[in-house]
């Protein structure tokens, strides 16, 4: 091919530089992400000044790869952006339209700067599409990379608040859990339910398991080898909470808990406090109000 | 070779282990302790490993190996101060030590091992008490 398709985009760009950021800022602003008012239209500008500042610079190099050295610049701000437009809470279609509606006004200034010249228009446009496409990608992986970033930390202190045990009574521990149980969490669930045990001096430790939505084959057996562990320290356990659905499920599946389980957390007490040789008694009826005033 | 010392208390045998147990040290132990409940016609044995850091899997079938002993000899195991770290560790081996009682600490181990003593009464009790 004769015609250099990116030497016709640069001199476009360049020529037409007022125009083209003009029109994408009319495009970006009636692009949406203004009315969710997560951003302000003079930030919003001073954004798409920057990018578009720094794509002509890199441009002007001629290079037409947007992983190459001279965008770096470029592929930094807009990293930046897209990773703060994550955090914010925009949707992916209005961080890819940053990028990607800066095509629009590119195309038209070609197609007015070439108007004459067929093979000069078609390989620019390929070069503005490439390009373009690129740095749209690019953004969109930073967009994504945060939002990961944003789900891992949610989960660790999910993990962390989800993990209590509480001490009921001397030598009494209750472990309500809440959640999904998988490997991971069991393995917090059962060192901090085992350290409580060392530190409380227990006998007995209650797994409330209420707040567990499924028990499959996998969580039986976390649950087993926590209760085993907690054996093997000399504390008991007994389960609690069996919602009557996942007791259907634990027998259809054939999962077996070879441990003491009570309906309740209130049950379960009560035959720790029994175990532990304590029991629960009304005290005598309180003498009638009248009678206190009398005296 | 160190030996694990063996304390006769009552009715009971006590071993408190101190030192990382290599496998020719938990050899040994096992060896003098199958003898002493012997002699002494103990009718407990308490093991505290509060101090204990490090199992492997040949431990733990050590500790499983003289709780199956002890009971031949009509003594009962109680393994007391087992460390968290240990206790996940020989979970996750697969060693859940069915036939070993356990306790949190030598008081309640020792507690354990008096009731059974009670139970038993004088009778059960006469040779490992006359020995004293």
């Amino acid at each position: 091919m004769a015609i250099d398709g990116i030497q016709v985009l640069v001199r476009t760009v360049t020529g037409h530089e007022a125009a083209i950021l003009e029109s994408w800022l009319g495009l970006l602003k009636s692009g949406g992400s203004l009315q969710t008012g997560r951003i302000r239209e003079v930030e919003l500008q001073a954004q798409a000044r920057t990018v578009f500042g720094q794509l002509r610079d890199a441009l002007a190099s001629g290079e037409s790869d947007g992983h190459a050295a001279p965008y770096e610049t470029l592929r930094e701000t807009l990293a930046d952006i897209s990773r703060s437009r994550a955090i914010q809470g925009f949707t992916p279609t209005d961080t890819a339209n940053f990028v990607l509606s800066l095509k629009e006004p590119i195309l038209t200034a070609l197609d007015a700067a070439n108007a004459g010249d067929m093979a000069s228009l078609v390989a620019g446009t390929r070069a503005a599409n490439r390009l373009l496409d690129g740095l749209g990608l690019y953004t969109m992986e930073v967009f994504q990379t945060g939002r990961e970033e944003v789900i891992g930390r949610q989960s660790q202190e999910i993990a962390e608040l989800s993990t209590p045990v509480v001490q009921l009574w001397d030598g009494i521990l209750a472990l309500p859990l809440i959640g999904t149980l998988d490997s991971a969490r069991t393995g917090v669930v059962m060192e901090n339910l085992l350290q409580a045990i060392v530190d409380e001096e227990a006998e007995i430790a209650i797994i409330d398991i209420t707040g567990v939505p499924t028990v499959d084959t996998l969580v039986a057996q976390h649950l087993l080898k926590a209760i085993a562990a907690a054996r093997l320290m000399g504390a008991d356990c007994i389960i609690s909470g069996i919602r009557p659905q996942i007791a259907q499920t634990m027998v259809h599946l054939g999962v077996e808990l070879n441990v003491v389980s009570k309906a309740t957390l209130a049950d379960a007490f009560a035959l720790a406090l029994r175990r532990t040789g304590r029991t629960v008694v009304r005290r005598a009826a309180p003498a009638p109000v009248a009678a206190d005033d009398r005296r | 070779m160190d030996r694990i010392p063996i304390l006769k208390l009552g009715g009971a045998l006590i071993v408190t282990i101190q030192v990382d147990m290599h496998d020719r040290l938990a050899m040994a132990l096992e060896e003098d302790l199958t003898s002493r409940i012997a002699a002494t016609g103990a009718r407990g044995v308490l093991i505290e490993i509060s101090a204990l850091e490090i199992v492997d899997s040949f431990i733990g079938r050590m500790l499983d190996n003289i709780a199956a002993i002890s009971r031949v000899l009509d003594a009962e195991t109680v393994v007391v101060g087992m460390r968290p770290a240990v206790a996940i560790t020989l979970v996750e081996l697969g060693l859940t030590l069915t036939g070993i009682k356990t306790a949190l600490n030598v008081e309640r181990g020792m507690a354990l091992i008096q009731a059974r003593l009670d139970e038993d009464g004088d009778l059960g009790n006469a040779r490992a008490s006359r020995e004293d």
